[in-house]
């Protein structure tokens, strides 16, 4: 049904249309609606999970592991300094296999201390062995965490889906909630392949040693790599019944013959597509929308690059000392398809700063010089002391 | 598309008179979009939120620089440049103030509706929180969307006395505005 609702709110409706049998979270900015709002179904009866308070983030994913190790379709989310604060649980819930969904509302990780949007928390822990898919719009981050339970279920791996922390999570919006009826029939009843049962004793999380730890990575690779198409056809078959598709392992907007891609994660996209469609000249590059960054689509990116000279590669966090964590990934990938585009690395929209319509015109002028080494593209050189220039 | 900033101080019910903008026209049938800048949230300070408004969907997700209409909830904002910043040539200023709106004009060089909304809020609802009232008025003086919106919008966040009293307000303050005075210029 077509309603106006905040993304938080939405998001929280979305979960609790899952049925989910235990959420656990710990507030922080921006993520801290999402939980009220499920808390608030739970106390008007809307939603029968068990809701667990706890002290940290720490407990919070320790919660949701234990619940989802018991069988139990288990939530919970975070941001920044809670995700780090999760990190070694987070680790611990991809590598015993649980299919835990985590929203992470995007922002940025300390120090300096800033509560506003970019990824630098899910960039953290981007090698945890969770999936990692990333919203452009409210529409997606409802539609997209419906599909995370199933995929979580589907291949026993834990989902995060990225929803920008206020620029999606405190935005009221114009969307299409799905209806109960239409979610029960897309998610399957929660039946763990690994979950603990007294009839069918197993061990979790044990010591292995060197005579089989390195097979049990493989494993676990080799299930994130096959997620790859489970996430498209859990966005196909979500499409066959409400219409709406939410972008597969990325999606390519624009002239298909541009000679010119810029490639961005988020809700920037929901921006630069206004900007392509509106702005003069907006029409010259083609946009790459990379939905799904873990596991990372390295064929279907090479596919979407067949034709382009330059990709201006657009990175809302960094590495420093090596620059664009996604404009890397993106490089390694491109360098085993058979004509690589040239790659400009920019980081934008770091701790919020805003990224207006005209970054798109800049982006897109990036492509008629030779590539630079990274840099931020929204970087105020009058702020600088000129030694850090 | 039209663009609408909201400027106020914590505790004025800035971001839920950005949301109930946004909400009133979602009842209309209209895509909408609203948002908060938000600082380290904090009682006093000054506090931005933004609304769009538009018939096809709506993909930009920037703060907005070029509004055509400022709901400005402490007229005191007035005299910080950013307030104004950015406002349409021929932009309308809704503001809340006792004071005489030619007056304000001249200060501003802008066309400008000024309603004592904190006393109006007072006396009706026995707070004197502006929002409502500022955006009734904007409302009227625009004609950008009728007030049974507002009053959709209204009754999605409220229930019993509050809701009645705010519907009073509502219909108070439309009583009061010229209507629609300011038709053409939501798309100047």
């Amino acid at each position: 049904m077509r309603d106006a609702l905040e993304g938080s709110q939405a998001i929280a409706r979305a979960v609790g249309m899952c049925r989910p049998g235990v959420v656990a979270a710990y507030p922080i900015t921006p993520q801290t609606h999402i939980v009220e709002n499920i808390s608030k179904l739970v106390a008007d009866g809307a939603l029968h999970c068990e809701l667990v308070s706890v002290e940290s983030e720490f407990s919070a994913a320790s919660v949701v592991l234990g619940a989802a190790a018991a069988g139990s379709r288990a939530y919970t989310a975070s941001s920044s300094q809670g995700i780090l604060l999760m990190a070694e649980v987070v680790y611990d819930i991809a590598g015993m296999r649980l299919p835990v969904v985590m929203t992470c509302a995007n922002r940025a990780v300390s120090a300096p201390i800033n509560i506003w949007n970019d990824h630098q928390d899910s960039m953290a822990v981007r090698d945890s062995g969770w999936i990692q898919i990333h919203c452009t719009d409210n529409q997606q981050a409802v539609d997209t965490t419906i599909q995370a339970f199933r995929i979580a279920q589907d291949l026993d791996l834990p989902v995060m889906v990225c929803v920008d922390g206020f620029v999606l999570t405190h935005t009221l919006e114009t969307l299409d909630m799905p209806d109960q009826e239409t979610v029960d029939r897309y998610l399957p009843e929660p039946a763990f392949a690994r979950r603990l049962d007294s009839a069918n004793p197993l061990s979790m999380g044990t010591l292995v040693g060197p005579d089989y730890f390195t097979e049990i990575r493989h494993v676990q690779h080799r299930a994130s790599c096959r997620a790859l198409d489970v996430i498209a056809a859990a966005d196909r078959d979500w499409q066959a019944l409400t219409g709406r598709a939410s972008g597969g392992l990325l999606t390519v907007d624009g002239d298909p013959d541009a000679k010119i891609g810029v490639l961005a994660m988020g809700s920037v996209v929901s921006t630069f597509r206004e900007a392509m469609e509106t702005l003069p000249g907006g029409k010259k590059a083609k946009l790459i929308n990379l939905r799904t960054f873990r596991p990372f689509p390295a064929q279907a990116l090479i596919d979407a690059c067949a034709g382009l000279r330059h990709l201006v590669v657009v990175d809302r966090s960094l590495s420093p000392g090596l620059g664009g964590i996604l404009a890397t990934e993106v490089k390694a990938a491109l360098a085993d398809g058979p004509k690589m585009p040239k790659i400009h690395a920019v980081a934008l929209g770091l701790g919020g700063r805003d990224v207006p319509m005209e970054a798109w015109t800049r982006l897109v002028a990036l492509a008629k010089d030779a590539p630079e080494p990274f840099h931020i593209l929204d970087l105020d050189p009058a702020k600088l002391d000129p030694a850090d220039l | 598309m039209i663009e609408v900033r909201i400027h106020g101080r914590g505790g004025q019910g800035n971001v839920v008179a950005a949301y109930l903008l946004a909400t009133a026209a979602f009842e209309t049938g209209r895509n909408c979009q609203a948002f908060p800048s938000f600082g380290a949230e904090r009682r006093g300070a000054p506090v931005t939120a933004f609304v769009r408004i538009a018939d096809r969907p709506i993909g930009r997700r920037c703060q907005v620089a070029e509004p055509a209409f400022l709901v400005v909830q402490d007229a005191g904002l007035l005299a910080i440049p950013a307030t104004i910043d950015g406002l349409k040539p021929k932009g309308g200023i809704v503001v809340n103030s006792p004071r005489a709106s030619a007056e304000i004009e001249g200060e501003t060089g802008h066309p400008v509706l000024a309603l004592p909304a904190s006393q109006l809020a007072a006396d009706i609802l026995g707070k004197p929180v502006p929002n409502v009232a500022l955006l009734s008025a904007f409302l009227a003086i625009t004609g950008l969307l009728p007030a049974e919106s507002l009053v959709g919008a209204l009754k999605r966040r409220f229930k019993g006395d509050i809701l009645a009293r705010n519907i009073k307000l509502v219909e108070t303050v439309t009583a009061m505005v010229p209507a629609a005075s300011w038709g053409g210029m939501a798309h100047a």
